[in-house]
């Protein structure tokens, strides 16, 4: 494929019918250019879409690339990215080919964000919707605060994992650390392999129907042949919605 | 005479230690088995403003006439790498309470006399509502541990970012709403389940240290374009070394609220014992910012029991850049009013000290999401009520000034002041009047 500054006459789908628009598809290389430069051209699509496919070179592991995006575009970085890559993501779609550091996605609001390495901490933190993939394993607090996203890990992922998630969904087709899903509210979490121990108020559920295709769908949506029927559900046992006291107006 | 004198007529005596307010505490832990929450601030008392007083000007030094010339109120906060900087007519701004703690026509109505006074106001921890934002013409969107209704959407529409890394009522703890507040709307904007006893994180959960702060304050530039300012917001605790690292991690605005600041709902115990006051943290604060050569670059806002004109000249005195106000807007707005006074008593409390935020049943409509009794609170009203009490709190703080000499407010300094007591002059690092004396600072 050719890259750099290059551009193509390409289909796109607009609405409901597929028109054919001189879209430019564009490289930014991050060792000439700052992220600062890059986001902001990436921001400027949101007021006017020209380039749906932006290739980003020599990502080097640096902080806050493609943040705050608010456009259907594609990102490619092609490479390992520091903390917050594709934070507060909406619309777009942003691969990693890399590892991604600590809290990529996070708080995305609609939009895929696929890293294929490993992620680091806080993957999807606070994330209020989207699909988060990540190939690899996933660090300490994946999916911390998650509000409504959805998160497949094909790896395993670490300790304190969903803590006080919110709503969404949490995929983990390897092993969990200590404390998974600790003061969780209303996230489903379907884990694969072990789980080291679950954090309070978090206990094993029953795998109905609803959830097999509720699982089926999320690895459907991530590229992942696994059979649905081998993970085991955890959520909230709902016993710390309230202060358990006898005199409640007392407060 | 009062009963209590009565008693003390026949010889009765009430504990030190055990007084009677104690003694409820204990009766009313081992009643309900949950210890106390409530709103408002610290009552305890501690060494406050009123421990200051102004040296006005004399021989020494020349006043200016209290009518007629000039004392500017105006003040810009976020120099040092936002893009646009917020203008402000007074340093007085309306700090942070959520929509969920505050009704809807509260949040309005607070807008409403910022906006009229030409100041800011701010969200909260819960998100910002479409009355909030329609009604404020400078809105600060906080951005919390919870996270509660973040989105990048109403962070663009923000025109400044506040970080909120802690209270002074509650320095090392979390939001908490208690059920009865949790509506279906206020579920709605925070996602959590209607009815819960919310009790949301202490930590911010995708960043640690000051290290990864500094990160995390990049990416929200970079998100908003560099264009707004970023505060961090802390309560006083080590307020000398946290001012150090909020300016270091990169903020625009640091605001430092004291122990005595208010809350929508706290653990009692937590309110009372955790923080120092407003006053001994403004001089760590300001020593922070001059050893960095930052003082006026980055600015200080304080907040923490600001109640009057006199207050804030002695923090702009002390060296902050502005103030925030909670408490004393939402009294302004009709807090505590005396005409509630039987509705008061009917749940618990009287005019004056009432301070059961948590429980959403405000008789004046303000601290609840009742329907009914939010309609009390007419916003527009409520706007110009807090209009005209920001606009006797700036009135007030001239009148000081001036008589210092001072042609701005931030023209005033600690020569101004002096102390009435030995505590607050080791605090507010201001001699102890009619002496020389500053303890811990000179010799006597
Ligand atoms: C009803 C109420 C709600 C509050 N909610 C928040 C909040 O959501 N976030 C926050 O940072 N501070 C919150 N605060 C604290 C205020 O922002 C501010 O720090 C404090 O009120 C200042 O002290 P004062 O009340 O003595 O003026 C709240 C205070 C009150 C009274």
């Amino acid at each position: 494929m050719q890259r750099s500054g290059s551009q193509k006459q390409q289909n796109y789908m607009f609405g409901n019918g597929t028109v054919t628009r001189g879209l430019t598809m564009k490289t930014i290389d991050l060792a000439v250019q700052s992220v600062t430069d890059l986001n902001r051209e990436l921001h400027a699509q949101a007021d006017k879409l020209n380039e749906k496919d932006w290739f980003v070179e020599n990502p080097k592991g640096q902080h806050n690339i493609a943040v705050g995006l608010d456009e259907e575009i594609s990102v490619d970085i092609k490479g390992p990215t520091g903390y917050y890559a594709a934070g507060m993501n909406k619309k777009a779609t942003v691969t990693i080919h890399g590892n991604a550091g600590q809290g990529v996605a996070e708080n995305m609001m609609s939009g895929k964000v696929h890293v294929t390495g490993n992620a680091s901490q806080c993957a999807g933190a606070t994330a209020h919707g989207g699909l988060l993939v990540i190939d690899g394993d996933a660090g300490a607090r994946c999916g911390i605060s998650m509000k409504g996203i959805d998160i497949v890990v094909k790896g395993s992922i670490g300790h304190m994992s969903c803590f006080m998630g919110q709503a969404g969904n949490l995929v983990v087709c390897g092993d969990a650390g200590e404390t998974l899903g600790d003061s969780l509210y209303e996230v489903h979490i379907y884990v694969k392999g072990s789980v080291d121990s679950l954090g309070a108020d978090c206990i094993e559920k029953e795998m109905r129907q609803e959830h097999i295709d509720e699982l089926q769908g999320l690895l459907d949506a991530a590229g992942v042949d696994d059979e649905p029927s081998l993970f085991k559900r955890y959520g909230s046992a709902r016993q710390l919605y309230n202060f358990q006291v006898d005199n409640a107006s007392a407060y | 005479m009062s009963n209590n004198d009565k008693k003390y007529e026949n010889g009765l005596r009430e504990s030190a230690t055990f007084d009677r307010k104690t003694i409820d505490d204990i009766q009313r832990a081992a009643d309900t088995g949950i210890y106390d929450i409530r709103g408002f601030g610290a009552k305890r008392k501690v060494p406050h403003f009123d421990d200051l007083l102004f040296l006005g000007a004399s021989m020494s030094r020349y006043p200016l006439e209290g009518y007629r010339e000039k004392c500017n109120t105006k003040v810009t906060l976020g120099t040092r790498f936002a893009k646009n900087p917020i203008e402000l007519d007074i340093p007085v701004t309306i700090a942070g309470m959520s929509f969920g703690a505050l009704s809807a026509n509260a949040k309005e109505a607070l807008g409403r006399g910022a906006s009229i006074a030409g100041t800011s106001t701010t969200t909260g921890d819960g998100g910002m509502t479409p009355e909030e934002r329609g009604q404020s013409k400078n809105l600060v969107y906080q951005y919390l541990p919870s996270r509660y209704g973040m989105n990048p959407d109403d962070l663009r529409k923000a025109d400044a970012i506040e970080i909120v890394l802690g209270q002074g009522a509650k320095p090392g703890g979390g939001g908490m709403l208690l059920g009865q507040k949790v509506t279906e709307r206020v579920a709605g904007m925070r996602t959590l389940p209607i009815g819960v006893d919310q009790r949301s994180a202490c930590r911010h959960p995708d960043w640690t240290g000051p290290d990864d702060l500094a990160i995390k304050i990049l990416e929200l530039r970079e998100i908003t374009d560099w264009k707004v300012p970023i505060y961090i917001k802390v309560g006083a605790t080590r307020t000398y070394y946290d001012v150090k690292l909020a300016v270091k991690a990169g903020a625009d605005v640091i605001v430092v609220d004291g122990m005595q600041g208010g809350t929508a709902a706290t653990q009692e115990v937590f309110i009372e014992h955790v923080g120092i006051p407003t006053l001994a943290a403004i001089p760590q604060a300001v020593q922070a910012l001059k050893e960095m050569g930052m003082h006026r670059k980055v600015q200080l806002i304080v907040s923490g029991g600001i109640r009057n004109g006199a207050d804030i000249a002695k923090c702009m005195a002390l060296g902050a850049d502005a103030v925030a106000i909670g408490t004393a807007a939402l009294v302004a707005l009709g807090c505590n009013d005396p005409k509630w006074e039987e509705e008061y008593n009917k749940i618990g409390s009287a005019a004056g000290f009432y301070d059961d935020y948590q429980d959403g049943k405000d008789p004046a409509g303000i601290s609840t999401q009742d329907p009914e009794l939010s309609k009390r609170m007419d916003p527009v009203a409520g706007g110009r009520r807090l209009a005209n009490f920001l606009s006797v709190l700036t009135m007030e703080a001239q009148t000081l000034a001036r008589a210092c000499g001072k042609s701005d407010l931030r023209n005033l300094e600690p020569e101004d002041l002096v102390a009435l007591t030995i505590e607050a002059s080791a605090m507010a690092r201001v001699p102890l009047a009619g002496t020389s004396w500053i303890p811990g600072q000179t010799g006597f």
